[in-house]
């Protein structure tokens, strides 16, 4: 396993920007989302002003496979696309929810979040789902505490969703965040004995994205043959919400706020 | 951005090499250099050319992983 970073106050305090444009993008995007508008419009005006700030959108050209990079400043997913969706030409309708996720780079330093939202008037069904995710995310961060370890917070967040009846997925992790979007330690929305992070002790000075991701249904996933986009198996919806935070003496300091 | 959790294939030692490390030929045709994984060796699992395993891929180099499992 690769080093875990403990952050000093100055690679805090650039993180701090950073995690700032992230936040500062998902609330420029929560007044833009209405039914017409469509993804790749949401993308522009987030790519807009991630630039306007002197940073850079951290998904752009993010990728493993290099003949498929990510195109986009955002991922944007609706409904039954859990994450990664790549913003196209869709046009919002009422009575979807939206999950955006957004990476800033700025000063070789990353901010990471995302945020589910409602477009109009939708269900009390996907309303519950939304509520539950953003209460898990909180329960999760609420364990984020030094001496604590990874697999505290994997099980707050798992026990709170089961409990409500929804299922957490299971492909894919929160992570540390720093000087790479993704650095150690994996941080999953579940309890499992073969995550070697999960015995990982929390320190001060420690950055580390969490992230449930949260169906309805069973918490089965496929990938679309894009390459990119997570959608559930049973074509429930699916909800996001996520935050980069830091750990510190005591409480966790929620960088993306 | 959520972190790919780590992509799980079965395959079959090839090679047993020094240090605990193996060669395995992955079910997709690939070989890879794995180690074993802390637990199967606090609990002493051997493993021999021509046992099936699950490994671990490394999201970041997927020419390396980690024997996670030995089918019986």
């Amino acid at each position: 396993m690769a080093k875990i970073l403990i952050k000093s106050e100055e690679q805090i305090e650039l993180m701090r920007e950073s995690c700032r444009i992230v936040a500062e993008v998902l609330r420029l995007l929560a007044s833009s989302i209405v039914a017409g508008i469509t993804t790749s419009e949401l993308d522009r005006i987030a790519e807009e002003y991630i630039r306007s700030q002197g940073a850079q959108p951290a998904f752009k050209g993010y990728g493993n496979d290099k003949r498929n990079l990510f195109p986009a400043s955002i991922c944007a997913s609706i409904d039954e696309q859990v994450v990664h969706g790549v913003p196209d030409g869709r046009q919002l309708q009422a009575g979807e929810i939206i999950s955006i996720d957004v990476g800033v780079r700025k000063l070789d330093y990353y901010g990471d979040g995302a945020w589910t939202f409602a477009v109009g008037k939708v269900s009390e069904d996907k309303r519950r789902l939304m509520r539950v995710t953003e209460e898990a995310l909180y329960q999760g961060i609420a364990r984020a505490r030094p001496g604590n370890h990874v697999r505290d917070i994997s099980e707050a967040v798992q026990r709170y969703v089961e409990d409500e009846g929804f299922s957490v997925v299971k492909e894919l992790v929160g992570h540390g965040v720093g000087k790479k979007l993704h650095e150690e330690p994996a941080v999953p929305n579940f309890v499992s004995t073969d995550n070697p992070a999960a015995g990982v002790k929390l320190r001060p000075g420690m950055t580390i994205a969490i992230e449930p991701m949260v169906n309805a249904g069973n918490d089965k996933v496929n990938v679309h043959s894009d390459g990119w986009t997570v959608l559930t198996d049973d074509g429930r919806p699916s909800a996001h919400f996520e935050h980069t935070i830091l750990i510190t003496k005591d409480e966790p300091e929620v960088l993306t706020k | 951005m959520a972190k790919q959790g780590p992509i799980k294939m079965d395959g079959v030692i090839t090679e047993t090499l020094p240090n605990a490390m193996f060669r395995v030929k992955l079910d997709n045709g690939h070989e890879i250099l794995a180690h074993i994984s802390g637990k199967m060796r606090m609990n002493y699992i051997k493993i021999l050319v021509g046992d099936k395993v699950t490994a671990e891929l490394s999201p970041y180099d997927l020419t390396k992983g980690r024997i996670t499992y030995r089918y019986k």
